[in-house]
C-alpha cells in the first residue's frame, strides 16, 4: 500500500496557493488541488479577476497540469451565496460593514471543503495562506505568518481545533517575495499573476454591487439626514450602505472642519458625522466570540487587539459581558466599526476574535 | 486488493478503437484532398467519404446514402435536426414536443426556441423514465411540428418507446393531413444507443436521428444525422455546397472514416458484447444491492442498455462518492458529463420524481469493451468502503442508525 499522506490543496489559481500545492508536492504528499466555484460565471464576461472566476479555475487547472496531479473543481455557489453573499448584504442593510472573506473561510473553505476532504478521506487540508499552525501543550494554535505584511491569521481567527488539527500551511514561514521567486524559479504557470485583494464577488464598488443584488433595494435604502453629534442637521446622504465608519470622504458637505463619518444611525436613517477625534474610542463590545482552543480563557485577559485586516493591533483588555467580551483599549483606536471582526492576539498567536457590536 | 484503473464512464466517452483508428490513418498522412475538389486529389477524399456514407446508411438501414449528413458530432446533430427544422417551418408550425429527460443538446436547443417566438412542451417520464406514447400525442397542437424523443437515456440508460411513438405519430399525421395541420416529423437522439441496441431506422419510424461518433469506439468531434428523404431541414451552417447544401464546411474525412469503421465493429460485435456488458453490469448490481444497504437502482430494470447502471446510496452525496472512487483508480460518473461543474440535481432523476437527497446521490457506472470480471470485483471491493465512511459522517444516517 502507498503510505504517502493525501492532502487537498484548495487553490485559488493565484500564485501563493499554487506555490503552496507546489512545495507540498514537494514535501512527498500525494497533492490533490481542488478549486471552488463560488460565483456566477455571468459575472466572468466583466470580470476576469477575483478569487472564483471561470478563468481563476482555469488558472487553477492549468497550475495542477503542470505540477501533475489531479485537480477538481466543486461547485458550491448555492451554499455561497447563501452562507457569504446574503450575509454581506444583509450586514451592510443593517449599518455594518462587514467581513466576506472570514464568513467565507468558516463556512465554505474550512467548513463545506474541509469537510469534503474529509469524507474523501484525505489525511491533511491545505491553503495558501500566510499563517501558521503549531502544538503547544497539546492543542493546536494559531499564529501569525512570518510575513508581516502578508499575515493572514486575521482572516483565520474562527477556526478551532478539529480544523487546525487537519490544516497544513505551506506558507506560514515564508516571506512573499521567497514565495514569488519560488514560483518564478521553477515555471509555475501562476507565478507573474498579479494579487488580488478585493471581495471575489464585487466588481469595484460594493454598493453598486448591493443596489443590483438586493430586491427592493430602492425600498430598503432612503435617503436621510447627515448630522453631527448633537443632532445639527449638516446635509443629505444617499443612503446608510454607501457610508463606512472613518469615512472622511464623499459626504459632498463643506464644512468648517474635516468631517468623518462617526456613525450609522440605522434608527433613524441618519448619518452621524463629526471631527476626527470623535472617531476614535476606546471601548467596544464583541459578539459570536470563538475561540481557536475551543474554550475562553480566563478573562480578564490583557492583549493586542486587531479591528480590521490593515489595523496595527493594540493593547487592550478583554473582559466578559453579557452576549459575548468586552474590550477596553489602552488609546483611543480610530474607527472602530461594527460587523468587522475584532482578533485578539498574545504575541504572535491568535487566541480568536468575534464581531464587532 | 491491488489498485487498478477501471474506466467505467463509457456513457461520457470511449476509446478510440484500434480498427477505427486504423482506418483514419490514410487520411491523416497521405490522403489529403479536399472531397469538394474536382482533381484526383479530391476524388479520392470523395470516394472515402461516400463510402463511409454507403456504410453508415446500411448499418441504420436508411434508404439511401444521401439520407446520411455528416456533423460534428451529437450536438450539432440534434440542433441541426430540431433548429433546422423550426427554420423550415417558421410559417406553419410554432409548437415543438419533446421530454423533460432529454440530453441537454435538445433540451437547452428547444428552450433558447421557446425563448425566440416557437414553444415547447416538455413531456414528463414516469418514475422508470419511460416516456408514455400517449402523453406524447396529447401534447400534439395544431401547429406541433416536431417531436423529439430520446432513444435511450444517457445518465440512466433507459430506452424509450421510440417505435410506438412513431405509429401514433402517423396515425395522427393521416387526421392532420386532412384537417390542414401541418405534418409533425419525428427526431431521436441515438446518441446513447448507437452501437449498443440495433437502429434500424426503418423500423424505429423516425424523420431524423443523431449519433456521435465517440460514443461507439469512433473519434470525438465527428457525426452524423439521419435525414429521411421529404424532411425539411434547412441548415443551421451556411457556407459552401457541401452535404447536400445542408452542412457547410469541409468534411473530416479521417473522422467520417473512423466513425464509420467504429460503428461497422460496434454493428458486428453487439450480439457478443452487449450481453457480456448485461452481466458485468448485473454482477455488480447485485452486487452493491447486497453489500450496501439503502441503495436505489435507477431507471427500468428491462428497458436499460445493457452497460449503464445509476444508483443512489441514501444520505451519501454523488459528487464526494465519485471523487473519491477516483483516488482510488475507479472513473465513474455523477448523471452527464456535460451536467459536471453544476450542483444542480439531475434533472433527469428529477423528472423521475426521486426526491432531492436521492437526486443528488447518483452515481452512474457505463460498461464497455476494456471492462472486465476483475474490475466489477475491484468495484464492489471499494464502493462499500467508501459508502460506509461517508455514511459514518453523515449526521443523518447517525440519526437513523443509532447503533452504528
Amino acid at each position: 500500500m502507498n503510505d504517502k499522506k493525501n492532502i487537498m490543496v484548495a487553490m485559488s489559481g493565484g500564485v501563493d496557493s499554487s506555490t503552496a500545492a507546489f512545495l507540498l508536492k514537494e514535501q512527498g504528499y500525494e497533492t490533490v488541488g481542488v478549486t471552488l466555484k463560488l460565483w456566477h460565471s455571468n459575472d466572468d464576461k466583466r470580470r476576469p479577476g477575483g478569487c472564483c472566476s471561470t478563468e481563476d479555475i482555469s488558472d487553477a487547472r492549468r497550475v495542477c497540469n503542470f505540477l501533475g496531479i489531479r485537480h477538481y473543481v466543486l461547485n458550491m455557489e448555492e451554499e455561497f451565496k447563501s452562507c457569504v453573499v446574503d450575509n454581506f448584504a444583509g450586514e451592510y442593510l443593517s449599518g455594518r460593514t462587514p467581513n466576506p472573506c472570514i464568513v467565507c473561510n468558516e463556512k465554505i473553505k474550512f467548513g463545506l471543503l474541509m469537510q469534503k476532504a474529509g469524507q474523501m478521506n484525505f489525511d491533511y487540508f491545505a491553503t495558501g495562506h500566510y499563517a501558521r499552525v503549531e502544538r503547544e501543550a497539546g492543542s493546536f494554535v494559531l499564529k501569525k505568518g512570518l510575513d508581516q505584511h502578508k499575515d493572514q491569521s486575521y482572516v483565520l481567527y474562527r477556526l478551532g481545533q478539529s480544523e487546525l488539527s487537519k490544516l497544513v500551511l505551506p506558507l506560514g514561514a515564508m516571506k512573499k517575495p521567497e514565495v514569488r521567486e519560488i514560483a518564478q524559479k521553477n515555471n509555475i504557470p501562476a507565478a507573474h499573476k498579479p494579487e488580488s485583494q478585493e471581495i471575489c464577488f464585487v466588481d469595484d464598488d460594493y454598493a453598486d454591487f448591493l443596489s443590483s443584488y438586493i430586491k427592493d433595494f430602492g425600498s430598503k435604502v432612503k435617503p436621510g439626514e447627515v448630522v453631527n453629534s448633537e443632532g445639527k442637521v449638516l446635509g443629505k446622504h444617499k443612503g446608510l450602505v454607501y457610508y463606512t465608519v472613518g469615512q472622511r470622504s464623499g459626504l459632498g458637505i463643506s464644512y468648517e472642519y474635516p468631517l468623518y463619518v462617526v456613525k450609522l444611525d440605522t434608527k433613524n436613517n441618519s448619518l452621524v458625522v463629526g471631527r476626527k477625534q470623535e472617531v476614535y474610542s476606546r471601548d467596544m463590545e464583541v459578539e459570536y466570540v470563538s475561540w481557536v482552543s475551543g474554550k475562553e480563557p480566563a478573562l480578564p485577559l490583557e492583549c493586542d487587539v486587531k479591528i480590521r485586516y490593515l489595523h496595527r493591533q493594540a493593547p487592550a483588555v478583554v473582559s466578559s459581558c453579557e452576549n459575548g467580551v468586552k474590550v477596553n483599549f489602552k488609546e483611543p483606536q480610530m474607527a472602530i466599526t461594527p460587523g468587522q471582526s475584532a482578533v485578539f492576539y498574545r504575541g504572535e498567536t491568535a487566541l480568536g476574535g468575534g464581531l464587532i457590536k | 486488493m491491488k489498485k487498478r484503473i477501471v474506466y467505467a464512464d463509457h456513457n461520457a466517452t470511449t476509446p478510440l478503437s484500434p480498427e477505427a483508428l486504423e482506418a483514419m490513418g490514410p487520411y491523416l498522412k497521405t490522403v489529403y484532398g479536399n472531397a469538394s475538389s474536382l482533381h484526383v486529389f479530391g476524388q479520392e477524399s470523395k470516394k472515402a467519404l461516400e463510402d463511409a456514407r454507403e456504410a453508415i446508411a446500411g448499418l441504420i438501414n436508411a434508404e439511401k446514402p444521401e439520407e446520411i449528413i455528416f456533423t460534428s458530432g451529437g450536438t450539432e446533430s440534434d440542433n441541426m435536426a430540431i433548429k433546422g427544422l423550426a427554420l423550415s417551418s417558421l410559417n406553419k408550425g410554432k409548437h415543438i414536443i419533446t421530454t423533460q429527460v432529454e440530453h441537454h443538446a435538445v433540451l437547452t436547443t428547444c428552450e433558447y426556441l421557446a425563448a425566440n417566438g416557437f414553444k415547447a412542451d416538455f413531456v414528463g417520464v414516469d418514475k422508470f423514465c419511460r416516456v408514455n406514447p400517449k402523453d406524447i400525442i396529447n401534447a400534439v397542437k395544431p401547429d406541433t411540428f416536431l417531436v423529439s424523443v430520446m432513444h435511450a437515456n444517457n445518465e440512466v440508460g433507459v430506452i424509450e418507446p421510440i417505435a410506438e411513438i412513431a405509429k401514433l405519430l402517423n396515425i395522427e399525421n393521416e387526421k392532420r393531413r386532412s384537417a390542414g395541420h401541418p405534418k409533425i416529423y419525428f427526431h431521436t437522439d441515438a446518441v446513447q444507443s448507437a452501437g449498443k441496441l440495433k437502429l434500424d431506422v426503418a423500423a424505429l419510424g423516425v424523420d431524423m436521428l443523431s449519433i456521435s461518433a465517440h460514443k461507439f469506439y469512433g473519434p470525438k468531434g465527428v457525426g452524423a444525422i439521419y435525414v429521411k428523404r421529404g424532411t425539411p431541414v434547412e441548415p443551421i451552417l451556411h457556407g459552401g455546397h457541401h452535404e447536400r447544401n445542408l452542412r457547410a464546411g469541409t468534411e473530416n474525412i479521417a473522422g467520417i472514416k473512423g466513425m464509420a469503421k467504429a460503428l461497422e465493429a460496434a454493428c458486428r460485435e453487439r450480439e457478443k458484447e452487449q450481453p457480456r456488458l448485461y452481466f458485468l453490469r448485473d454482477r455488480l448490481e447485485k452486487g452493491i444491492v447486497e453489500k450496501i444497504p439503502e441503495t436505489t437502482v435507477n431507471g427500468h430494470y428491462l428497458e436499460r442498455i445493457s452497460g449503464t447502471l445509476n444508483v443512489s446510496f441514501k444520505y451519501v452525496e454523488g459528487e464526494s462518492l465519485m471523487l473519491s472512487l477516483d483516488l482510488e483508480g475507479i472513473a465513474a460518473s455523477t448523471g452527464s458529463a456535460c451536467a459536471s461543474g453544476s450542483s444542480e440535481p439531475s434533472h433527469v432523476l428529477k423528472a423521475m420524481g426521486a426526491d432531492p437527497a436521492t437526486a443528488q446521490g447518483a452515481l452512474r457506472f457505463s460498461f464497455g469493451h476494456q471492462n472486465t470480471d476483475e474490475d466489477i470485483d475491484y468495484i464492489l471491493e471499494v464502493l462499500p468502503r467508501i459508502v460506509s465512511r461517508l455514511r459514518a459522517m453523515s449526521p443523518w444516517w447517525a440519526k437513523e442508525h443509532p447503533q452504528q
